[in-house]
């Protein structure tokens, strides 16, 4: 394992502040699948949302990429890169600014690609459209990518279309076109999801690879908390909208505070655990439309729940470069 | 535990002693048929290829394995879902691969299914209680409607639903709760075997641990034998005692759970067991991964000798592409632990390194050498 790099200093390139997603649809209330999500992404920075199905994970990582639908949803809140209001910027302005300065990496590479395209084509077209290739240098670049990318053969794969290759190495051009024009911020959503363990082993360490090579910083979105130990500087734990845990990753996984990321960390088997040693399982599942409104929407399936906890919506709190939002955390010394 | 697995020991006897499954040397092959008039077989799919094991009464055996190794069509084949090509299935003493119609359907009753998606495989139109009174109803087990009424609360309460579940339809569940649903389904016909094919990894991490808690209670309770498929390692090793690794249709390590990892020997257990992301910082900085390269061949196509030998970091220039290994017990080693691998005392001993592989051109991978160049007949396309 490559050691993380040292966490820059410098100003963020990515700025999410109080990102709201709301789903509208006529005759019912409001879905809330983003509810108040901050976070600063540095350049360089690997970065980790992790959450459950519905948590809003991947719902934030559209909505950085302005690739949500204008019709029945509603963002509010703030999305800046290098400043840069993103979310008010034009339909045109945004496009050149995808693929260039940030691209993303989805989780089913057969349903992203076009499949009536020669993956070639697929990667000249963003080398031609941003940086002004012409078709030759464009071909020639395709070519050194697929190799980069660990593609063998890239010179005749580059006519392959997506269903010759196999899942990994769709997963590896994905990559490739993401990462074409260099740019500064890319968004890996469940990269690994579909692929096999081996497979996805190659895949992270491509990427980790890759965001050391180019410099581009990395939001990395999973519900595997497996992956983002290895991989993310910083974790954000989300739980029904909104992020309930935020710390350095060794803080995070040595000492779990929030009940919910704790309860998650002792519900997964684990391969280095003591045979037969009992899972200890979170009661209940997440339900749609979380009350976050005045209560703790984890509060049902808490085992630490107060009082207050259905009282009062509990803010998150930084304290000592963690960010908590809970009533009643895990004592430190508990783990 | 048994620890003679190798010895060739008499076929199950019916009191009650011996494996309550004995797979012997069973492979499931498909063909791949072409052509719209003259429907020829151009070739096989050999997603199963001679697997042999064992398992023993109230004991959960896990089948693990990435995607088209073949596990869960051995699991298929086992319950004769899917017709083996060769080979013996003895359950109790009985082999029960040459079975068809009404006996088959009876004999049915002692093994059942739980499946990785609870939604598909429930029926959306059938309350929980129509679903499981056609069990009791099909194998003969209803005893008038108060005894079946009774019997069926019982089971949702064993499988920790309420008695209202009872009169509701699957889409009213959450994942957990369908998949504890799938669960009472199976356990209606009271079987003595339960193979689950991917129990849990349709579910949020979460909820994963309340199903594999309940399985391991229910294990308890009803004195069942599970075998357990996931291509997830930690949820095998978890609730197993004992673990087979499959790769490309055949067994290439067997051993207790703790054993298998404590100290894997095949080249692919260990190359996956420190593939498998853990959530500890600490640790995943620390450790040493053995990156496999390339894809896995195409069942239609495996390489000659060693299943493993295309990808395999410890390959030696002898034997291994010309002769495929035996699963045997490596000497020294706990449980029975069974390796398919010619140079196992080798790798154990640390004789042999690990070296680079050059990945193999994609050709061979599943996908494109799996399928002809053409679509060719109107079965070929569905059928894939």
């Amino acid at each position: 394992m490559t050691a993380p790099r040292p966490t820059p200093t410098a100003e963020p390139l990515l700025q999410v502040r109080d990102l709201r997603v709301a789903f509208r649809r006529r005759g019912e209330p409001d879905t809330l699948a983003v509810d108040g999500v901050s976070f600063d992404v540095a350049p360089g920075q690997v970065v980790g949302l992790v959450g459950e199905s519905g948590c809003g994970k991947s719902v934030t990582s559209m909505a950085i990429m302005r690739l949500l639908p204008r019709r029945g949803v509603q963002i509010t809140g703030s999305v800046k890169m290098d400043g840069e209001e993103l979310l008010t910027l034009s339909e045109a302005k945004m496009r050149e600014r995808r693929g260039r300065d940030l691209s993303m990496v989805f989780q089913d590479p057969l349903s992203s690609l076009n499949p009536v395209v020669p993956i070639g084509l697929q990667i000249t077209e963003v080398l031609r459209r941003h940086r002004g290739m012409d078709k030759e240098k464009a071909r020639q670049a395709a070519v050194d990518l697929l190799d980069r990318v660990g593609i063998p053969d890239p010179r005749r794969r580059v006519t392959a279309y997506p269903h010759q290759l196999s899942g990994g190495m769709r997963q590896r051009v994905m990559i490739a076109i993401a990462l074409a024009c260099r740019p500064r911020l890319l968004i890996a959503d469940e990269p690994t999801t579909a692929l096999d363990v081996t497979i996805q082993a190659q895949i992270l360490e491509l990427l980790k690879e890759m965001v050391a090579e180019t410099g581009a910083a990395l939001i990395m979105i999973t519900h595997d908390l497996g992956v983002v130990a290895g991989l993310c500087e910083t974790v954000n734990v989300l739980y029904g909208g909104r992020i309930v845990e935020r710390a350095q990753r060794h803080r995070l996984f040595g000492t779990p505070r929030h009940p919910y990321t704790h309860g998650l960390l002792r519900s997964i088997p684990r391969l280095d655990a003591a045979a037969g040693e009992q899972l200890e399982a979170i009661p209940g599942s997440v339900v749609d439309n979380l009350p976050w409104a005045h209560a703790c929407a984890f509060q049902p399936r808490c085992p630490r729940s107060v009082d207050r906890c259905v009282e009062v919506t509990p803010e998150a709190e930084n304290t000592g470069g963690r960010l908590l939002r809970c009533f009643n955390p895990v004592p430190a010394s508990a783990e | 535990m048994d620890t003679d697995e190798a010895t060739a020991a008499p076929h199950a006897s019916v009191d009650g002693t011996g494996p309550l499954l004995d797979v012997r040397d069973v492979a499931v092959h498909f063909p791949i048929r072409r052509g719209l008039i003259l429907d020829r077989t151009i070739g096989h799919v050999y997603a199963v290829d001679g697997v042999s094991l064992r398992i023993h009464r109230g004991e959960t055996y896990g089948l693990v394995g990435e995607s088209g190794c073949g596990k869960s069509t051995l699991g298929r084949a086992i319950l004769r879902l899917e017709k083996p090509t060769f080979g013996e299935v003895w359950f109790d003493g009985r082999d029960i691969a040459p079975l068809k119609g009404e006996e088959l359907r009876t004999m049915r009753r002692r093994f059942q299914m739980v499946f990785q998606d609870p939604m598909s495989s429930l029926d959306p139109r059938q309350s929980v209680e129509g679903m499981l009174m056609e069990g009791l109803k099909a194998h003969g087990l209803s005893r008038g409607p108060e005894a079946d009424r009774a019997r069926l609360r019982e089971l949702v309460e064993q499988v920790g639903l309420p008695a209202a579940a009872l009169r509701r339809y699957p889409h009213e569940f959450s994942g957990g709760q369908r998949q504890r649903i799938g669960i009472a389904r199976a356990l209606c016909v009271e079987p003595d075997l339960i193979v689950a094919d991917e129990p849990v990894s349709a579910l949020d991490v979460s909820v994963q641990a309340q199903v594999l808690n309940l399985l391991g209670r229910l294990q308890d309770e009803l004195g069942l034998t599970y075998l357990v498929i996931a291509h997830d390692l930690a949820v095998v090793r978890h609730v197993s005692d004992r673990v087979g690794v499959m790769y490309l249709g055949g067994l290439v390590e067997e051993a207790p759970s703790q054993a298998l990892y404590d100290e894997p020997l095949h080249p692919y257990t260990r190359a996956l067991l420190s593939a498998i992301p853990v959530p500890d910082p600490e640790l995943e900085d620390r450790r040493e991964r053995i990156l496999l390269t390339g894809d896995l061949p195409s069942p239609a196509a495996p390489p000659p000798g060693c299943r493993f030998h295309t990808r395999c970091p410890w390959r030696q220039p002898e034997r291994c592409d010309t002769e495929r290994p035996e699963l045997r017990v490596v000497e020294g080693t706990v449980g029975g632990h069974r390796v398919a691998c010619h140079y196992a005392e080798q790798i154990r001993s640390g004789t042999l390194q690990p070296h680079k592989v050059e990945p193999a051109v994609a050709e061979d991978v599943l996908g494109p050498g799996a399928v002809p160049d053409q679509p060719g007949s109107v079965t070929e396309i569905l059928g894939r």
